[in-house]
Parts: C-alpha cells; sequence; structure tokens
C-alpha cells in the first residue's frame, strides 16, 4: 500500500522509498525513512499536496511523491 | 580576524541571531528560506569576529540554488568556528544536520534556540547531557526575543575546542569509509576538513564533493569501491548512513529530553490551518487576504494620508522654498528649477511613501506569521498545471513589495526550469514603485471606483504573469522533474518591533531612491524639457519634446499618443515612479498631485488612462530588476527575452484594451 492511498487522520508506518536519488536523500534528510511513523495531517483543496506529521512538525509534498513510499498499518 | 559561520535547518532563528550578534537589520521571517544568500557582518562592538549568516539547509549535501550557495560557503572556506543553531522544538531533524557538521570537524558550539516554543511543547532538555554526549557547548537561546546573546559572544571569544565526534556506522560501512579514506590520503588532494567526512558526504553522493573529487582525479577510484561494496554487501550507503543517524539521535532524544505529556489537543496551529487550508474556504481566504490588502493600502489608510503629505508638499513646502527664493532674489529659471522640477519631480513620488509603509507592513506581517507556506501549499495543485511550484506562490507575493527581492527568492524553488520561470514572471507582479502611477490616474478618472480599477491591475499582471508560465511550459520547458516538498512551520505573532523596522528600512530605501535617482531625473527632465539648442525655450520646442514626439507614433494607437505621455514611458525605464515624477515636471503643474490631475484630465480619456497604467504595468519594471534578472539567470539571452517580452505584451494589452474598449464607448 502506498502513502497516497491512505485517509487524513490515520497514523502509518513508512516501509520504503521509491524515487530518484535526490528526491530520496530529501525526504531522509526530513526525517521521512523506513520505519519512521507519520500522520496524514490535511489534503490540499485542490486533493494534492497532503501534509504530513512527522517527529513531530509538518511537511507538505505532492501525492506524486506519496505514490512512490509504501507504508504499512 | 575569526570567522564563524551561522548554520541550521532553514527557519530555525539563523538570521535572527545574526541580526542580535552583529546590529544588522537583515529580513527575518516564518517560512523555509528567507535568506538566499550568504550575509557578512561584524560582532557588534568587536570588529576581530567576522559572523556569516548561511541560507537554510537539512544537509551538507545541496539540492537548490540557496542550498549550494550555503554548503559551497562551509566546504570550501577556511571558517574558524561554526555556530550550529537548532530549533529546540525540533531538535530530531535539526541534530541530524548537526551530525555532519560534528563530522565536518571544525570547532562547533551550538546555540539552541526556540527554547520557548520547546517549552510551550512540553520539552524539557538536559543541556549538560546534551553538551556532554555531543562533545560541544551549547548556548540557549531565544534569538527573536533577544535571549542568549552575551552567552554565546562569551563564547565566540573563547576557545571554541574541536570535537572528537564519531558515530559508528556498523562494521561494513566502516571498513568501506576507512578504504576511501586511504584512497583520499593517497592522492594528491589537499582538503582542509576531515577525511573520515569526505568519504561520508562522497557515499551520500554529495554533489560539492564529487565535483572536488572529479577535480582531482579520484572520483572514478572511490565510485568503483563504493559500486563494489554496495553490490557484495547488498546495501545502500547513503541509506544506511542516514538509517543509523536517526538511530543514533533517537537513542540520545531519550536520553536528554523528558517529554511532559501535554493534552494532544489542538494546537493554534491545527485550529488556524483548519480554517485557512479549508476545502472550501481555503482559496478565497486568500484571494480575500490579497484583496484586503490592498484595500487597506489605496483606500483605507493610504490615501487619507497621502492627501495629507500632498498638501504639505505642494501647498505648504513649494509656497515657502517659491517665497524663499523671491526673497534672496533669484532668477526665474532657479524657481523653476527648484518649484517644478525638484519639489514637483521629487515631491511627486515622495507623497507615496505612506502607501508604500502600508503595504510593505502588511506584506511583512503576513510573511512572519507563516501563512505564505500555507498560500504555497493549498496553490500548489493549481500552479504546477502551469509549469510553476507552490513556492513560486512567495517571490510572486513578494514582489508586489518589490520585484528584486522576489526574483531572488525564485532560488529556493529546486527544478532549474520553474525556477527560471517564476523569475521571468515576477516583473509582471504589480511592485509599489508602479502605485503611484495608478494612484495618479485611477484617483482622476476613476475616483468612485478607485479601489476596484486598482486591483484589476494587480490582477492583470497575475493574469500575464501566469500566461507567461504556462507559454513556456507549452514552448520550452515541456519536462519537468518537479518536485515540491516543504516544511510548514507552526504560526508565530509577529514581533511588532521587527514589523516596523523592517517597513521602516523599506520606506528609507524608497525615501532614498527619491533623493538619488528620481532627483536627478527631475533636474535631468526640467532641463530637458525647458531647453533645445536654441537655449532656454517653451516647454513645446523643447529636447524632450521633440524626443517625445519622436516615439510617440508608436503608442498613438494605445490612446496615449501625446510627447508627454510617450516621453514619461520612456524615463519610466530607470524606475517607474520617475513616470509620475516626469509627468509633474513636464505638466508644470504647480508642484502638487492634485494640479497635475487637472492637467492629465485633458490629455487622456477614461479608456486611455487605462491603457496607459496597463501599459506601465506591464513593461519593463526597472532597470534594477533588469540587473537582477541578468544575476539571477545568468543569461543574456532570457534578460533580452525578458525585456522584449514584457514591452510586447505592455502593447499588446493596452492596444487591445483602448481598441475594443472604444467600440464601447
Amino acid at each position: 500500500m502506498t502513502l497516497a492511498e491512505c485517509k487524513v487522520g490515520e497514523k502509518v508506518k513508512i516501509e520504503s522509498l521509491h524515487m530518484n536519488h535526490n528526491q530520496q536523500r530529501r525526504f531522509m534528510e526530513m526525517g521521512i525513512l523506513p520505519g519512521t511513523e507519520i500522520e496524514i495531517v490535511r489534503m490540499a483543496p485542490l486533493k494534492d499536496p497532503i501534509s504530513v506529521r512527522v517527529r513531530g512538525f509538518q511537511i507538505s509534498f505532492r501525492k506524486k511523491e506519496a505514490e512512490q513510499i509504501t507504508i504499512s498499518h | 580576524m575569526s570567522t564563524f559561520a551561522l548554520a541550521g535547518n532553514p527557519n530555525s532563528g539563523k538570521t535572527s541571531l545574526f541580526n542580535l550578534l552583529t546590529g544588522s537589520r537583515q529580513r527575518v521571517g516564518n517560512w523555509p528560506g528567507v535568506t538566499v544568500e550568504k550575509v557578512i557582518g561584524q560582532l557588534k562592538g568587536d570588529m576581530k569576529y567576522t559572523i556569516v549568516d548561511l541560507p537554510g539547509l537539512y544537509s551538507l549535501a545541496p539540492i537548490s540554488i540557496d542550498e549550494q550557495i550555503a554548503s559551497r560557503y562551509m566546504i570550501e572556506e577556511k571558517l574558524d568556528g561554526i555556530i550550529n543553531i537548532v530549533d529546540a522544538s525540533n531538535l530530531e531533524r535539526n541534530l541530524y544536520f548537526t551530525i555532519q557538521l560534528l563530522e565536518y570537524g571544525k570547532p562547533l558550539f551550538m546555540a539552541l534556540n526556540m527554547m520557548d516554543v520547546a517549552k510551550e511543547k512540553g520539552l524539557h532538555i538536559d543541556l549538560k547531557q546534551l553538551e556532554e554526549r555531543l562533545g560541544v557547548k551549547i548556548s540557549s537561546t531565544v534569538a527573536r526575543k533577544g535571549i542568549g546573546k552575551e552567552d554565546i559572544i562569551h563564547k565566540l571569544k573563547n576557545e571554541i575546542p574541536s570535537n572528537a565526534f564519531r558515530i559508528n556506522y556498523g562494521e561494513a560501512m566502516e571498513s568501506l569509509i576507512t578504504e576511501l579514506e586511504e584512497i583520499l590520503e593517497q592522492s594528491s588532494m589537499k582538503v582542509h576538513y576531515s577525511s573520515r567526512w569526505f568519504a561520508i558526504q562522497f557515499l551520500e553522493g554529495n554533489l560539492v564533493i564529487e565535483e572536488a573529487a572529479k577535480q582531482s582525479g579520484i572520483y572514478e577510484a572511490l565510485n568503483k569501491v563504493k559500486e563494489r561494496v554496495e553490490k557484495d554487501q547488498q546495501l545502500n550507503a547513503s541509506q544506511v548512513i542516514q538509517n543509523i543517524r536517526y538511530q543514533w539521535i533517537s537513542s540520545l532524544l531519550k536520553e536528554v529530553v523528558q517529554r511532559e505529556q501535554i493534552e494532544t489537543a489542538q494546537t493554534l496551529t491545527d485550529k488556524i490551518d483548519r480554517i485557512v487550508t479549508n476545502k472550501w474556504l481555503g482559496i478565497p481566504i486568500f484571494l480575500a487576504v490579497m484583496y484586503f490588502i490592498f484595500q487597506i493600502t489605496f483606500t483605507w489608510i493610504g490615501n487619507p494620508l497621502l492627501d495629507l503629505v500632498d498638501g504639505f508638499i505642494g501647498g505648504t513646502l513649494s509656497g515657502w522654498v517659491e517665497a524663499g527664493l523671491i526673497v534672496i532674489n533669484s532668477p526665474d529659471w532657479m524657481i523653476s528649477l527648484a518649484v517644478d522640477g525638484i519639489v514637483g519631480g521629487v515631491g511627486g513620488v515622495l507623497v507615496f511613501v505612506p502607501n508604500i509603509l502600508v503595504l510593505f507592513l502588511l506584506l511583512s506581517f503576513l510573511e512572519d506569521t507563516g501563512y505564505m507556506t500555507r498560500v504555497a501549499f493549498i496553490m500548489d495543485k493549481f500552479m504546477s498545471k502551469m509549469g510553476l511550484n507552490g513556492k513560486s506562490i512567495i517571490p510572486m507575493v513578494i514582489g508586489f513589495g518589490c520585484n528584486i527581492p522576489g526574483i531572488m527568492g525564485s532560488r529556493t524553488i529546486e527544478d532549474p526550469n520553474e525556477r527560471l520561470t517564476t523569475i521571468l514572471m515576477n516583473p509582471f507582479m504589480s511592485c509599489s514603485a508602479r502605485m503611484p502611477v495608478y494612484a495618479l490616474f485611477a484617483g482622476v478618472f476613476f475616483a468612485n471606483n478607485q479601489g476596484l480599477i486598482v486591483f484589476s491591475l494587480y490582477f492583470l499582471g497575475i493574469v500575464m504573469a501566469i500566461l507567461l508560465a504556462f507559454i513556456l511550459k507549452l514552448t520550452k520547458f515541456k519536462q519537468s522533474e518537479s518536485v515540491f516538498i516543504m516544511e510548514l512551520p507552526e504560526y508565530r505573532l509577529p514581533v511588532f518591533k521587527n514589523l516596523l523596522l523592517h517597513t521602516w528600512d523599506k520606506g528609507k530605501g524608497f525615501i532614498r531612491k527619491a533623493g538619488t535617482i528620481i532627483f536627478s531625473m527631475a533636474v535631468l527632465i526640467w532641463f530637458l524639457s525647458n531647453f533645445s539648442f536654441q537655449g532656454m525655450v517653451d516647454i513645446n520646442h523643447s529636447f524632450l519634446a521633440a524626443l517625445g514626439s519622436f516615439i510617440a507614433p508608436i503608442f498613438k494607437p494605445l490612446g496615449f499618443g501625446d510627447w508627454q505621455a510617450s516621453v514619461a514611458l520612456l524615463t519610466g525605464f530607470l524606475a517607474k515612479e520617475v513616470v509620475v515624477s516626469t509627468m509633474m515636471v513636464i505638466y508644470g503643474t504647480g508642484e502638487s498631485v492634485t494640479g497635475l490631475s487637472q492637467m492629465i484630465q485633458g490629455s487622456f480619456s477614461a479608456l486611455s488612462a487605462y491603457a496607459y497604467m496597463v501599459f506601465v504595468l506591464l513593461y519593463v519594471p526597472c532597470l534594477a530588476t533588469v540587473a537582477a534578472i541578468k544575476k539571477e539567470t545568468a543569461s543574456w539571452k532570457w534578460t533580452f527575452f525578458s525585456i522584449g517580452y514584457s514591452i510586447g505584451i505592455a502593447w499588446l494589452m493596452a492596444f487591445i484594451i483602448y481598441q475594443v474598449g472604444k467600440l464601447f464607448i
């Protein structure tokens, strides 16, 4: 299952990231890496991007990236 | 002389601390990416210490341009030490960057900032133990409010011990790191930082390090080892490094941080976000906020103040000057130069200082709260359809104040095509220098709908900006590796003093411009409008009239073909305020904007006035903006494209409005 399929309010655990090297590094530097627990906080009015809470702060990114992140409950 | 760099995550308070230490007034705000250029200052009261403020970083491996500036500086300059600013309310991620700085091996001490926010969040940090575990000295600060300054200065002036920090990355990684270190040490490459750090950064894919390795001819050797080990051990080196760092941090935090259970009910930030990013309300609220900014700037506060200032400059002051000059028996031409040229030309622009101050105050307020990141968030989808990025919204809004910081602010956008597009569209954002022109014409021809007319111009500018982006997307930038990753900081109540200081700095800049560029232009225009080769002549036979009449036919189809209007556009190329000041001088109207208003009623109709405002909105903003475009794009081609495109589109839009409008009126 990918992060893009989750609903607002859900708390999930990151399994893996499948994106190009630079993007993957940036996600990890910001604290989103395999094993991290995140909460989907909200969705922008036009349904994209989404915003998640991770390690106590909020970060937003697009659905396109969320589709490349697999998660488990 | 000692040089210290301020390094830390975006939006952690580096610039606040820089201002505190150096007594400067660099712009601070509440969004990641306020600082896009390195800024150098001296420690207040002690010139021996140089402090360098850098753009924020999440790691020493850069992606966007502002990050490259910071990383390169850190890596290439020989620093005496690093002041690492850490957001105490967001320790986990901030410490990730700290680890890299520690591995870098330079003397370092930590300013643990935003301790007040951390306390509110219920975090108790054991400073002593954190110092011990990291092996660095720590000052606790609230830079925004000026707390912790003395302690930092004290630490700066005393020897900062270099650290021997080291994380064990596990057997396989450690032997890989050692192997890379050996390659480096046997090569001719000289580095002023730790070779272990070099090896680790290479494994993480740090662009700056890879470049350095290529230059020294060891890249191939390093890469071969890396690929071999990754294949043998079935691991991704960069991922392993990152994982171990976060594991290390989380075990550290278990020891040093006590988390008080604060009821997890909604925080204020959540409550505000529920409204301003709401599915139905989010976008309307943003539009309403922008509309109110213009209403307040023009109608509610700005214009009543403007009338006061205009009354003073045009009536009282110019009366005094004239009377004074008559008393000392000045010749007529001198009186004309002083009253029509200088007081008229410069005063015609100065009267708009109140509007500009109000506008900057409101924009600063918006930037300081943290709302701008939410605008980027709610607009990203729409912007990405136009070949832009949600982050492009921030330079656009800043551009309403002045295009130059808007263009510089585009550095935070990672994708080069999106960044270039954001730069090129910024001149269409109606900056404060265009305000005098609107205020003048809208005040005369659309007195009852002034707010609406001015808003329509701002709106047209936005539409033209987005149209340009869309054209570029369809023609030039078909493929784009667009990304949008942005931190949404907590809302903060702006510090009132900072708002006022920032607004005053902007206002001062405007007044300085009035005193220099606009002053000299006013004198020049006065001369050109009073002289020809025959000496002092009637204005209609002057140099300026000849020049104006020469270019006037170009503007005839747009409805403003008289030489005065044409000449004002020409001089307006230097700076848009000069359009009004030129008109003040050549219509020679008794030095007040009210007087000028009556004169232009004879030369323009409501329709041609609107076409004129549209032209002023869209054509090249000013020389300084052109220079900024050249600097940021590093391309003459795009700079000339910007000039040509904006003049072309200005002519075309004014033409359409005038010609189509004529059919109806």
